[in-house]
């Protein structure tokens, strides 16, 4: 009896006797146009677009410490190698040794840094790298707060997915965010807020 | 409830379920909106989007590319997944996916599992053989769970609840959660998804999703969403279960750069969704501690060999050619008799059930406009292959009165002795039908078609008659 792999594998193989090998274009062009300081506007005008918030302070603590006290959060995770610079003193930080989900649900928010980010779509990425933490932290809590360095901010798509690329070859779990959760399934109408944060504050750097 | 928008009831041939869909004011007003609102927010990035003809057909060469090299690619998504620490199943059918997926659910011991949206997995009719094995599946798709909710077939590729409106939706939730002061306001009725949801989220020990893509080279799957409920499905149990039809795997990771550009500019008219998950097998201390990947063919491999036909299997399920379809604005989804409705389905579901049942009839089910080929993302010519699956159709039904009339006719246009016979033949036969040189009925089995149409009659003197007859030297 021929396994289910070996049955597929040979009925595509039968499927595709027609087929000529051919070198397929593919779209690896980058479509880079803007100066760096273009770049940075837009990322905030297109973050601003998906219903997220944006703050450029000075320093990246002071930023972080707006955006907590604006949204009245007070129990913050964290992963175990964030910079300490980039919490403000008074908060009660929690920090990230595998919480359990339900343990995470009754904090009030996450303070991350990320991987990179993308100005053409408000995006930005996440690979577990430092200071970024288990994927869980920045889902459960209801609040994110990102620290974003200008450097970190590429043009396009096709950048960032540059960017990220050897994160993927190293296995590492990837994630794209752009904006708070929404949903568009009542009616197609765009509404804020789901299962994932339902705010997310962006602070940019540098 | 309509029949054909249960989820138990027998699916209904389009010709005899879109009758009652179009009598359905209220179902067909939400789904006109709810299309043309997409619709204008689609064309709207689409026009911001300068290189969209060169994304598009970028799009496309990915597309051909992974279905020509379909047997190395998922060779590769293979071996990259097994050495990223999971688990590959492969399925001929939907049983056996089933079947796949029922035990490996058994065999963590659990009986409720968390399910991200997925159109394989609806397509297969997993949840019912979850049931069936006492396993409970929560949908967590805030549509999927409403259609779940009302016991209600999916009518919308990306919106399965798309025939509802927001007061619709509110009464399946209030009855449903029992919570009648629920009011039918879009910001209330997410929130009362999340509460409802968090709790299975919190408790979920395995998740099942569908996979937008993956990746043969890094061996990492993608799932595209909005709400979180992905994340939540992919990260937090400690095993993932994946299903997906074996046409989704592209070569390289770049290639998801133009895809994850094209998808949801169609899907949902943004630039870029929410949320999207990449992850590749497990990672120690983040997510599930075991992944199983169940790579289902069912019927792909009979579209994958019939060459017209495969560009069908290119498509990445975005749902724009579904918005903009004439036919399927009017109809709403569940006229359709499958998972996949609108212009993508009627190619696609032909070629996967086989040509028996009661989907053998949907390449009939559009006027060929031509819209949905403008907004494919990946260049399916869908009127084409339409006609393709059409003439399948009459190839493999023998001539009815139709064709055999058909033949007659042709007779009598081969040559000009024959068809002034036939003319004349014509005008002696038209005689009773004929009012003010109108057929005002026609006989036999035309009965019916004429009944709404008034055709001209022969006329008692044809041109070349009059040209035979006339004086020459006027």
């Amino acid at each position: 009896m021929t396994t289910a792999r070996e049955e597929v594998l040979a009925r595509i193989r039968a499927a595709l006797t027609d087929v000529v090998p051919t070198e397929g274009r593919r779209g690896d062009e980058t479509g880079r146009s803007l100066a760096p300081a273009a770049v940075l506007e837009l990322f905030v005008e297109r973050l601003e677009e998906t219903g997220a918030s944006v703050l450029r302070p000075e320093v990246a603590v002071a930023g972080v410490g707006d955006a907590l006290a604006r949204h009245g959060a007070c129990r913050i995770v964290v992963a175990p190698d964030l910079d300490a610079g980039l919490l403000p003193p008074a908060e009660e930080v929690v920090v990230d040794h595998g919480l359990r989900p339900a343990e995470l649900d009754a904090l009030d928010g996450a303070v991350t840094t990320c991987a990179a980010a993308c100005a053409d779509t408000g995006t930005i990425a996440f690979d577990g790298g430092p200071g970024q933490g288990r994927r869980a932290i920045t889902l459960v809590p209801d609040l994110h707060v990102c620290v974003v360095r200008a450097e970190q901010v590429v043009e396009t798509v096709p950048e960032l997915f540059a960017r990220l690329e050897a994160s993927a070859r190293e296995g590492r779990p990837i994630v794209l965010v752009s904006g708070p959760s929404a949903t568009s399934d009542i009616g197609f109408e765009r509404v804020e807020g789901v299962h994932g944060p339902r705010r997310l504050v962006v602070v940019l750097v540098g | 409830m309509r029949p054909s928008a249960s989820r138990t009831a027998a699916p209904v041939a389009f010709e005899h379920a879109a009758r009652p869909a179009l009598a359905d004011a209220g179902t067909r007003a939400a789904v006109l909106d709810a299309t043309t609102e997409i619709r204008a927010r689609r064309s709207s990035v689409v026009r911001d989007t300068p290189d969209w003809d060169d994304l598009r057909r970028a799009g496309e060469a990915i597309r051909t590319d992974s279905l020509h090299r379909l047997d190395e690619l998922l060779v590769g998504l293979e071996r990259s997944v097994r050495q990223a620490g999971g688990e590959v199943h492969w399925a001929r059918d939907a049983l056996e996916a089933n079947e796949i997926v029922t035990g490996l659910v058994r065999s963590t011991g659990e009986r409720e599992v968390v399910k991200v949206k997925s159109l394989t997995t609806d397509e297969i009719r997993l949840n019912e053989a979850l049931a069936e094995a006492g396993i409970i599946a929560v949908e967590t798709d805030l549509a999927e769970l409403i259609v779940q909710l009302a016991g209600e077939r999916p009518s919308h590729l990306l919106v399965p609840s798309l025939h509802h409106d927001r007061h619709a939706i509110a009464e399946v939730l209030r009855e449903a959660l029992g919570t009648p002061e629920l009011e039918a306001d879009s910001v209330a009725l997410a929130a009362a998804a999340r509460a409802h949801l968090r709790a299975a989220f919190l408790r979920a020990r395995v998740a099942i999703s569908g996979a937008n893509f993956a990746v043969a080279e890094t061996g990492t799957v993608c799932v595209v969403e909005s709400e979180g409920n992905g994340r939540m499905c992919t990260t937090l149990p400690e095993t993932l279960i994946t299903v997906m039809g074996i046409e989704k795997v592209v070569a390289e990771w770049g290639d998801l750069a133009v895809l994850l550009r094209l998808l949801p500019r169609s899907a949902t008219g943004e630039r870029m969704n929410p949320y999207t998950s990449l992850w590749s097998g497990v990672r120690t201390g983040d997510g599930p501690s075991a992944f199983h990947l169940v790579l289902l063919d069912a019927g792909r491999t009979r579209a994958l060999a019939d060459p017209e036909g495969r560009p069908a299997l290119r498509c990445i399920r975005c749902s724009a050619c579904v918005n903009v379809c004439p036919v399927y604005r009017q109809t709403g989804g569940h006229a359709y008799p499958t998972v996949y409705a609108g212009p993508i389905g009627a190619i696609l579901q032909p070629q996967l059930a086989g040509e028996r049942g009661p989907a053998a009839s949907l390449p009939y089910a559009s006027s060929l406009c031509g819209a949905c080929a403008d907004v494919c993302p990946v260049g399916i010519d869908i009127p084409r292959i339409l006609v393709h699956e059409r003439a399948k159709v009459v190839r493999r039904t023998r001539p009815g009165l139709e064709g055999r009339a058909l033949r007659l006719l042709a007779g009598a246009f081969s040559s000009t002795e024959r068809y002034e016979r036939a003319q004349r033949t014509a005008r002696a036969l038209q005689r009773p039908a004929l009012r003010d040189e109108r057929l005002r009925w026609l006989p036999g089995p035309l009965a019916g078609w004429g009944r709404s149409r008034t055709l001209p009659g022969v006329a008692e003197q044809t041109f070349r008659e009059w040209w035979e007859t006339r004086d020459d030297g006027a």
